[in-house]
């Protein structure tokens, strides 16, 4: 049967066909989707873990009890579960395991361009690079063939355009596989003297995995001229096809880790200009050359960014088409947080305080941008916590009493409990927000062990995050209603000026929620507004002043009442009242 | 057939992910190689995004660069003109004329432009605007606007009626389909 399907779609597609029975992973994206495909299929256990290392060792546990097993996450979320997978590749596995990382070359959605090729090479694990949707769900099964022939897990590398690119795909049938698990100590027990022996079985493996990417049918030349030849694989492929069509002859790599070097070698042999297309690192160029092969690449082309089809026909001097603009200055438009966005009125409280915040990823990310302008680190996951407590280590006092660490309820369960065990233990004098929207909300909603709930929306486990808090020897710990502007001013004064740790937990559900009721819309009286602009230091979408007036946008409003608490002349008034 | 190109463009969480569902789930039946590249993340969150959709014999890259489009599909008029450069030369615009202010507009950083769907029109390009928000409570719900632009789409495609229709059954849930159905007649009828 013939699909259109997006490329994470089609991955997912490709572990159920697999045979996968286990999936856990923690969302990012662009990586997200995959997970939340998988689970729509009743033969395999979904779960979103805490964060992207114990997603990692759950698979592998999985793996080792005999069935095929995923865990997917973005680029930077492979930082995380690099312990796991660093060992793994010495372990190898029973049943074949397959890891995606997705990368955003672009920062469409991430806080950096990392080239994950890098850790596939320092692991020394296989990694596949799928160019589209079709080859997503073939190479997603091919991976498994590859992890249970090599004994190794295999990484798969999507990227922004191939993760959410719908192409077309054929789909098939499902397979079933049961491997089961045997004792066997000196291989799955990484002690030094079991480990010094896997390590030459890593490299015994990795030469015949060359040996494989020499002949595999995903790695394959595309010969149509003798000029001119672009060494290439993942989305970058298609660019080069688009711009060149079957004008130049093409070296298309599915498996980017180990690279084949005789192919390499036969191809450049076959054309008079040698040139590698790749997006972020130069590591297959890097590769060339180390065969002796003179090539060009990244002479011409960026290290920095996603590629496009003009990028690189630009880059091989061809005319690109110049396309008409107005004269106009066009503002820009940069994600805010929504109309209704519970993080708006702690971080108003938090700016009125003139607070340094030092801030974590999520939505609430956008405390950065005008007119908030709150935030002002942001670094990776959990890292607001143990940064919050080293500024204030050194600054005592003078930070004490006016920093806070922000974070959200999926983050802090991801990594930011142990920052606070830091804080507990060490004893800074640190105030930890947490911004509780009682959801994954950046990613699109995906459930967390606060939630109560499963990737499915069944009942699950809850943590309480109160509970949590004090039993980690946190002694004041309190919860606000971020729509009362009073409550939190007050909380964020009291245990700032507390000579101990303290958590504020910031709570009520993400405005976007299909659960959540809102009120009616606001309007404002235009006789009662003197244009004070009071309620635009909010920085809410859903108000702006016209001629002279704040008005609201009752498409946007969600009547949250937080712009209200801010005039000084009781102008807002609810459409419902009317 | 040469690679056909639309731009879907707009503000993050105004459904231009359904409409490049539909869109491309009708091309898909009509035969055609079809990629759509998409935006997830954090630009959903009320930033400008932009969604391709390419269909011919056979397509290769899933995005749509600068001097390419065949069609600019906006939902709002100043998404309109920040994507105009991608549109080929005789091009056609298809765009809602809502206009809502970005941040930098809000807090009084940036002026809004004014007489936006005139000025294209004066700078020679193919602008066919209408007020979508208007038809899309007409039909229901202000959520609808993204298939009422896709009703006034339909006059420029050579698909016939009963396609659309097919494309809208399975894409749209069957709660809200009559309510989309009407709002595609209204888009198609409103020109």
């Amino acid at each position: 049967m013939r699909e259109l399907m997006l490329g994470n779609k089609a991955l997912a597609r490709g572990l159920y066909e697999a045979g996968v029975c286990f999936v856990s992973s923690y969302p990012g994206t662009p990586s997200t989707e995959i997970t939340e495909e998988a689970v729509k299929y009743d033969e395999i256990y979904c779960e979103w873990a805490p964060n992207e290392k114990v997603a990692m060792e759950s698979a592998f546990g999985a793996s080792l009890a005999g069935r095929r097993s995923f865990c997917g996450q973005k680029h930077v979320g492979l930082n995380v579960a690099a312990d796991p997978l660093f060992t793994m590749s010495y372990t190898g596995v029973n049943a074949g395991l397959v890891i995606v990382v997705a990368d955003d070359a672009g920062i469409h959605s991430s806080q950096n361009e990392q080239d994950s090729r890098h850790y596939a090479i320092a692991a020394k694990v296989p990694m596949l690079e799928p160019s589209d949707s079709a080859e997503a769900l073939n190479f997603a099964k091919l991976a498994y063939e590859i992890s249970e022939q090599f004994d190794t897990p295999v990484i798969i590398k999507m990227c922004t355009r191939v993760a959410h690119s719908q192409s077309i795909v054929e789909i098939g049938e499902r397979a079933e596989i049961f491997k089961p698990y045997e004792k066997n100590i000196p291989k799955y027990v990484m002690m030094p003297g079991f480990a010094k022996k896997r390590h030459p079985v890593v490299e015994e493996r990795t030469k015949k995995l060359i040996a494989y990417a020499e002949t595999t049918p995903i790695n394959r030349a595309e010969i149509f001229s003798d000029e001119i030849g672009i060494i290439t694989s993942s989305t970058c492929y298609q660019y080069v096809k688009e711009v060149f069509g079957d004008s130049v002859s093409v070296l298309k790599l599915g498996m980017v880790n180990p690279l084949p070097p005789e192919l390499i070698k036969n191809f450049a042999a076959q054309v008079k200009k040698l040139f590698v297309v790749e997006e972020l690192d130069d590591v297959i160029e890097n590769f060339v050359k180390s065969l002796g092969l003179e090539v060009e690449g990244k002479n011409i082309l960026p290290l920095v960014d996603e590629f496009s089809q003009n990028l690189i026909a630009e880059a091989f001097g061809r005319k690109i088409p110049a396309g008409k603009k107005l004269a106009d200055e066009i503002p820009a438009r940069p994600p805010v947080m929504c109309a209704g966005c519970p993080h708006r009125g702690l971080f108003y409280s938090l700016k009125k305080r003139k607070c340094i915040v030092l801030g974590d990823i999520g939505c609430y990310t956008l405390g950065a941008v005008p007119p908030l302008s709150t935030i002002e680190m942001t670094l990776c996951m959990g890292a607001s916590i143990g940064a919050t407590h080293g500024f204030n280590k050194i600054l005592g006092k003078e930070s004490e009493n006016k920093t806070v660490a922000v974070i959200g309820d999926s983050t802090f369960m991801h990594s930011g409990m142990t920052g606070l065990a830091n804080v507990a233990y060490n004893q800074s004098n640190s105030t930890v927000i947490i911004l509780d929207n009682s959801i994954t909300g950046m990613t699109g909603h995906q459930q967390n062990p606060t939630t109560g709930f499963n990737i499915k929306g069944d009942p699950a486990g809850k943590i309480n995050l109160e509970a949590l808090c004090h039993a980690m020897g946190i002694n004041r710990v309190r919860v606000v209603d971020p729509y009362n502007l009073k409550e939190c001013d007050t909380a964020i004064k009291e245990e700032l000026a507390a000579p101990e740790p303290s958590v504020i937990i910031s709570r009520r559900p993400c405005a976007l929620l299909k659960y959540v009721k809102h009120k009616p819309p606001l309007f404002v009286d235009a006789e009662k507004c003197i244009g004070c602009k009071s309620c635009m230091k909010i920085g809410c979408p859903a108000i702006s002043m016209k001629d002279g007036k704040a008005v609201v946008d009752a498409t946007q409003c969600v009547g949250c009442g937080v712009c209200s608490q801010l005039c000084p002349k009781k102008a807002f008034a609810s459409t419902a009242e009317v | 057939m040469e690679t056909k190109n639309v731009i879907i463009v707009g503000v993050g969480g105004q459904g231009s992910l359904l409409a490049s569902k539909i869109l491309g789930h009708l091309l898909l039946n009509q035969g055609y190689d079809v990629k759509v590249s998409e935006v997830h993340g954090m630009s959903q969150r009320g930033g400008s995004v932009i969604t391709y959709v390419r269909f011919g014999d056979k397509v290769y890259s899933p995005v749509v660069d600068e001097g390419q489009a065949d069609f600019i599909v906006s939902f709002e008029i100043l998404e309109t003109a920040r994507w105009l450069s991608y549109l080929k030369p005789n091009g056609q615009i298809v765009t809602n004329i809502q206009q809502i202010d970005p941040m930098p507009v809000i807090t009084g950083a940036a002026a809004y432009p004014e007489n936006l769907v005139e000025k294209m029109k004066n700078a020679g390009f193919k602008v066919d605007a209408m007020d979508c928000l208007s038809l899309a409570r007409q039909a229901g719900s202000q959520k609808a606007v993204n298939i009422v632009l896709l009703g006034r789409l339909s006059h420029y495609f050579d698909v016939d009626e009963a396609a659309w229709q097919k494309s809208l059954e399975a894409n749209v849930p069957p709660k809200f389909l009559e309510l989309n159905k009407k709002a595609f007649a209204l888009g198609k009828s409103s020109c």
